[in-house]
């Protein structure tokens, strides 16, 4: 199954610890994510669905680019990266 | 007078009472965050902070012991924007429906009931304390909505939301870049409420436009609520008639141009500005920190500077950083370079609580 790790700067606001998910695209994945742990949804999505803009996710190391979709497709063993844009200061 | 404030900054929310004769920080809450502003509910002593986290996204927090526990509320957002047409600003780049920031949150008139103005351009109310948030449609589906767009930000923002005194379905609105409006009814029906308001700086043909008018901030007489005050991007308006017609306030010393505007709760001809060198550069006029007091509805200014840094200040008061309590003496203000000062006198001498804050984006005493 696909795991789904988030940066430790999101874990400072809100409990999301690296898990499993059975799912065959990203958007699945983090759905079936969102079920279990309902409150960080706000955290990496806007309330369009997609992306926050200082939000980045990495699929086995390659940058998402359909960040509104989310629509692209995740193998077995994918690793699914959700992180923040290195912004601010 | 108020010995409690609080001040929202891009590292925190401070928390201070006061202590005797001077102020203390008794708490900070979300440090390292940015609170965009908070609000003290005297409905039931809640007290409400609205978060900007950056990469994460806006956030609403609410207190009921004063800032010692904090629980998670809704944060206001759209509804799903739909795929076509795409719905573009003037200048043709898309305006995406989504809520940047808490720019504007104020009690209503029923119990549980809030107002939450946001820079995105949505107008949104709570009827349940901040359980939900629903959008104001029908302003968003106003048609002269589409004519907004954005002064500081990509997308134009509700900074100020008064609710009158005298019926809490008469509700004023600012938009920066979007006018003044009004509801009477409750937010069913919205009037462009900027007539006499005008923007020097647009082409000729938009000067008087309503619809594109920039309020940097709007306050409300409390004791005479048809009494208005707007500091806005081009100078000083004031309005007679509860925003129905501005007049222009042109002899503000030492500028006209600023952020912040406070109006004092019983005498609805004393107000207070904090001027600055408009546009081009944004700094305090001769880098001075001044405050600009009015006893007589604007016909005459005096700078206050007792207690200000007179040489070498480079602070700027934003729009919800000047606030007065509810006797109308002590006032506090806070800049962005982390300057915190209060006066006890109405503004004629003004205490400095730190230099050493981070940006303050907004003040405001617990009132009731």
């Amino acid at each position: 199954m696909p795991s789904i790790v988030f940066t430790s700067a999101l874990q400072r606001h809100v409990e999301c610890p690296a898990e499993n998910v059975a799912a065959t695209t990203l958007r699945a994945a983090l759905e079936a994510y969102f079920a279990r742990h309902e409150k960080t949804r706000a955290y990496v999505l806007d309330e369009q669905g997609a992306l926050r803009h200082h939000v980045v996710v990495f699929v086995d190391g390659v940058q998402v680019r359909d960040r509104a979709a989310l629509d692209e497709s995740v193998g077995p063993g994918a690793e699914i990266y959700v992180m923040q844009a290195l912004s601010g200061g | 007078m108020s010995d409690r404030l609080f001040v929202s900054t891009r590292k925190g929310l401070f928390s201070l009472v006061r202590d005797g004769t001077w102020w203390t920080i008794e708490r900070v809450s979300f440090v390292g965050d940015a609170v965009s502003l908070s609000m003290f509910d005297a409905r039931d002593g809640s007290l409400y902070a609205a978060l900007g986290l950056g990469h994460f996204g806006v956030k609403m927090r609410r207190s009921r012991d004063l800032g010692e526990t904090w629980e998670d509320l809704a944060a206001p957002g759209f509804p799903k924007q739909p795929e076509a047409p795409v719905e573009t600003l003037p200048d043709g780049k898309p305006w995406p429906w989504r809520v940047e920031q808490v720019w504007a949150l104020e009690a209503g008139g029923q119990p549980g009931e809030l107002w939450c103005g946001t820079i995105g351009g949505g107008l949104f109310r709570s009827r349940d304390g901040g359980g939900s948030w629903h959008l104001v449609e029908t302003l968003w589906n106003h048609p002269k909505r589409k004519e907004w767009f954005g002064g500081g930000a990509d997308l134009p923002g509700i900074h100020s939301v008064l609710v009158d005194p005298r019926d809490a379905r008469i509700v004023r609105i600012g938009v920066s870049c979007g006018g003044a409006w009004r509801t009477e009814d409750g937010g069913e029906t919205w009037t462009l409420s900027s007539k006499g308001m005008f923007a020097e700086y647009m082409p000729p043909q938009r000067r008087d436009d309503e619809s594109i008018q920039d309020p940097h901030r709007i306050v409300q007489s409390p004791s005479r609520p048809d009494r208005l005050w707007t500091q806005h991007h081009n100078g000083v308006f004031r309005s007679d008639d509860g925003g129905r017609t501005w007049v222009t306030i042109p002899n503000v010393v030492p500028a006209v141009f600023g952020f912040a505007v406070a109006v004092h709760p019983t005498e609805p001809d004393t107000a207070w500005l904090v001027p600055a060198i408009k546009d081009d550069q944004r700094v305090p006029v001769d880098a001075r920190v001044v405050v600009a007091r009015t006893r007589d509805a604007g016909a005459t200014w005096v700078p206050l500077t007792r207690g200000l840094p007179q040489t070498h200040a480079y602070d700027i008061v934003f729009r919800h950083a000047l606030d007065v309590d509810d006797t109308g003496s002590r006032l506090a203000m806070g800049s962005t370079t982390g300057s915190l000062w209060t006066s006890d006198d109405g503004g004629d001498a003004w205490t400095c609580v730190s230099n050493h804050l981070p940006p303050i984006y907004a003040v405001r005493f617990a009132r009731g």
